[in-house]
């Protein structure tokens, strides 16, 4: 399980990496949702995955009475997938500004492009 | 591999143990003195986190009320640097503070610490978040100010205390990210053009940034089954795999290096650092890559000093590197803001050679460069901000005379700009000083000769604002504004921030005095780990349960 978590870790690092050295800065972004859900599975399988018993106490106990599941990672995981997906849509939002001010995403063609508007005196 | 669930429940159960055993002091009728200290502690540590964010709930609540919001900013802003001065004041006499928060002992709960080091950063933080919040109330537009200028700008201090205070790295993950998004805020607040292109590259960068910062977060965990620095401190040197800590050392260096903007990492910093108002970039330039540098200087002499000869070699490689890139970037450009931001570039190679060299001295230089950093790198922001105002423009060939139409001004930029450079009698003096010492004693010339050039250089950069924007008559086809309305509330940050530097320049010893007890606690880590584990460090160790 271990092994193929960190398979499919290291396949969509692999991805999001091509993606963002993309000239399109919409597929950049792509690659760090990629990239974003890979660094979740490093955190999911840094906690090891070795039982499905969910960590609960029973009624009447102080502690588990057998080895649980790890929580401490999904904990992680959940906290970095809610303030990933704000960044993202904060990302995404700005590129369609960005694109609907410059008419392009392509990030070659915008990193040309003048700061300010062409009839617009440095002010 | 069966350790880790086994240490778990261990820890688990050795957890309910502990609160039981705290149950029956809590629900005590009488409280002792002791109790009483410890909770006047726990709530200075909160505070400068808690009135930012007490501030931003109070503006955003008072939203059609313009004038009120501005009283709350103002106060929020007062507070906390109230607040952080008696942190200050009380872990200078007491030691290292840190409060558990929900009662949950270390290294379960969620811990907050303040040690020297993060205690004075917050009184800068403090004393910039007034300054600078005082001259935005002066030079910013109305309407960034009814879209919210006020709330993010407390949310964004809120960010930066957190992460001075934070006790564990998933806490500093999650501080970094509020500062991270309210920065975003902030930089496209307004919507200009060239807000919304420099925008593009900062916020792309910085995603990836804070990708690799919890990827390294995950690793380590995997590694070693704690996120609680002071924790990680005992248990790092007894990983059994002392490459694969190295290897988690180098994601962190590039997490924090772009956060930093040290070379070759630094490239969004000028892409973006010109395009908000001025307050905002002065905020963020004082700040921001401190942040980053504080993360540094926290991991590379708590966490990552198992191989010092590898990784702080690389570090002083990367200082060297930022310093010259950093001023040489700066000589290509013409505007007032463009020249500045890359001069943090090259200032924050100092920081990180003091800290690469790794010597009591050098960790010395490095915290009281990051202190005069700030305050003299926000003064030049909020002094080109004031040129704007009466000059009317950033770019340096529509500049002039404004030495002849206003000689207090100029004076005004002489004093953090001569600083940076590295003059004396001013702050930027001691600080380079210190490092150049550090680096002669450590035999590190190259690294000596390149701080030397890069203060060189800088000195020169300045010169050329001086002559251009100050010395040189007014281009023909331009007039100078009066400045009107509130230029008041644009000088008198300025005039307080100077009065800073010159302070500092002039009376170095109280902060060197600080600096010093701060790189005693950051090379002897036992203080840390003691003050938050509760236990001595030998037998924290001996609480590890083994494979």
């Amino acid at each position: 399980m271990d092994v193929l978590l960190a398979l499919l870790a290291g396949l969509l690092t692999a991805a999001g990496v091509y993606l963002l050295i993309q000239r399109s800065l919409l597929r950049m972004l792509f690659g760090v949702i990629l990239l974003s859900n890979a660094v979740n599975l490093i955190l999911f399988v840094a906690g090891r995955t070795l039982r499905a018993t969910p960590p609960i106490v029973p009624d009447g106990l102080m502690a588990p009475a057998a080895a649980v599941a790890n929580p401490l990672p999904q904990a992680l995981i959940l906290t970095a997938i809610v303030i990933g997906f704000g960044l993202v849509a904060f990302a995404f939002v700005l590129l369609s500004r960005a694109s609907a001010t410059f008419e392009t995403l392509d990030a070659d063609e915008l990193a040309r492009l003048p700061e300010r508007a062409p009839d617009i005196e440095e002010n | 591999m069966s350790w880790l669930g086994c240490r778990n429940a261990l820890l688990t159960s050795k957890r309910i143990d502990a609160r039981n055993h705290q149950q029956p002091s809590t629900s005590a009728f009488f409280v002792d003195v002791d109790t009483v200290k410890t909770e006047r502690m726990t709530h200075l540590l909160v505070l400068p986190i808690l009135i930012p964010l007490i501030t931003a709930i109070a503006v955003l609540l008072s939203r059609r009320a313009p004038r009120l919001q501005r009283a709350w900013s103002l106060l929020g802003a007062v507070g906390l640097l109230g607040a952080t001065g008696a942190l200050l004041a009380v872990v200078w006499t007491g030691g290292i503070q840190h409060v558990q928060l929900g009662q949950w002992p270390a290294p379960f709960g969620i811990t907050l610490v303040a040690d020297v080091l993060s205690a004075v950063l917050l009184v800068v933080v403090g004393l910039m978040g007034l300054a600078v919040l005082v001259y935005a109330l002066g030079s910013l537009d109305a309407a960034r100010e009814r879209s919210g200028f006020h709330a993010l700008y407390h949310l964004l201090l809120m960010g930066v205390a957190g992460a001075f205070l934070a006790g564990d790295l998933f806490n500093l993950y999650v501080w970094f990210e509020v500062l991270l998004i309210t920065s975003f805020v902030l930089l496209v607040l307004g919507n200009d053009r060239a807000q919304v292109k420099g925008a593009v590259t900062y916020v792309l960068i910085n995603l990836v940034a804070s990708l690799c910062f919890l990827a390294a977060i995950g690793l380590l965990y995997g590694l070693t089954g704690t996120l609680n620095l002071a924790d990680l401190a005992v248990r790092l040197p007894e990983v059994e795999a002392p490459g694969l800590v190295t290897a988690v050392a180098m994601l962190f260096l590039i997490a924090f290096g772009i956060k930093a903007a040290v070379f070759p990492l630094f490239f969004w910093l000028p892409a973006a650092y010109h395009t908000p108002p001025v307050a905002v970039s002065a905020i963020f330039a004082g700040l921001l890559t401190k942040v980053g540098v504080y993360a540094l200087i926290r991991v590379f002499t708590l966490l990552f000093t198992q191989d010092v000869g590898y990784t702080h070699t690389l570090l002083l490689w990367v200082a060297v590197f930022t310093m010259i890139t950093g001023v040489l970037g700066a000589v290509a450009q013409t505007d007032v803001r463009k020249i500045l931001s890359f001069h943090i570039v090259s200032q924050i190679g100092y920081m990180v050679l003091g800290l690469a060299l790794f010597t009591p001295l050098a960790i010395l230089g490095a915290i009281f460069y990051v202190v005069h950093h700030i305050v003299v790198k926000t003064n030049l922001f909020l002094v080109g901000g004031a040129a704007h105002r009466l000059g009317g423009a950033f770019e340096l060939k529509n500049l002039g005379g404004l030495y002849r139409a206003r000689p207090g001004l100029a004076v005004l930029f002489l004093i953090p700009a001569l600083s940076l450079a590295g003059l004396p009698p001013l702050s930027g003096f001691w600080a380079k000083l210190i490092i150049l010492r550090a680096g002669v004693e450590a035999e590190a010339y190259l690294a000596v000769a390149a701080a030397v050039l890069a203060g060189l250089i800088t000195l020169i950069s300045m010169t050329k604002i001086w002559n251009e924007a100050f010395w040189k008559p007014l281009p023909a086809d331009r007039s100078l504004s009066d400045g009107a309305p509130s230029m008041a509330a644009l000088i008198t940050p300025i005039v307080v921030l100077a009065a800073v530097t010159l302070t500092i320049g002039l009376y170095a010893e109280p902060l060197v005095v600080l600096a010093e007890r701060s790189a005693t606690e950051l090379l002897d880590p036992t203080g840390y780990v003691q003050a938050v584990l509760d236990t001595p460090i030998e037998e924290a160790s001996a609480i590890r349960i083994r494979p």
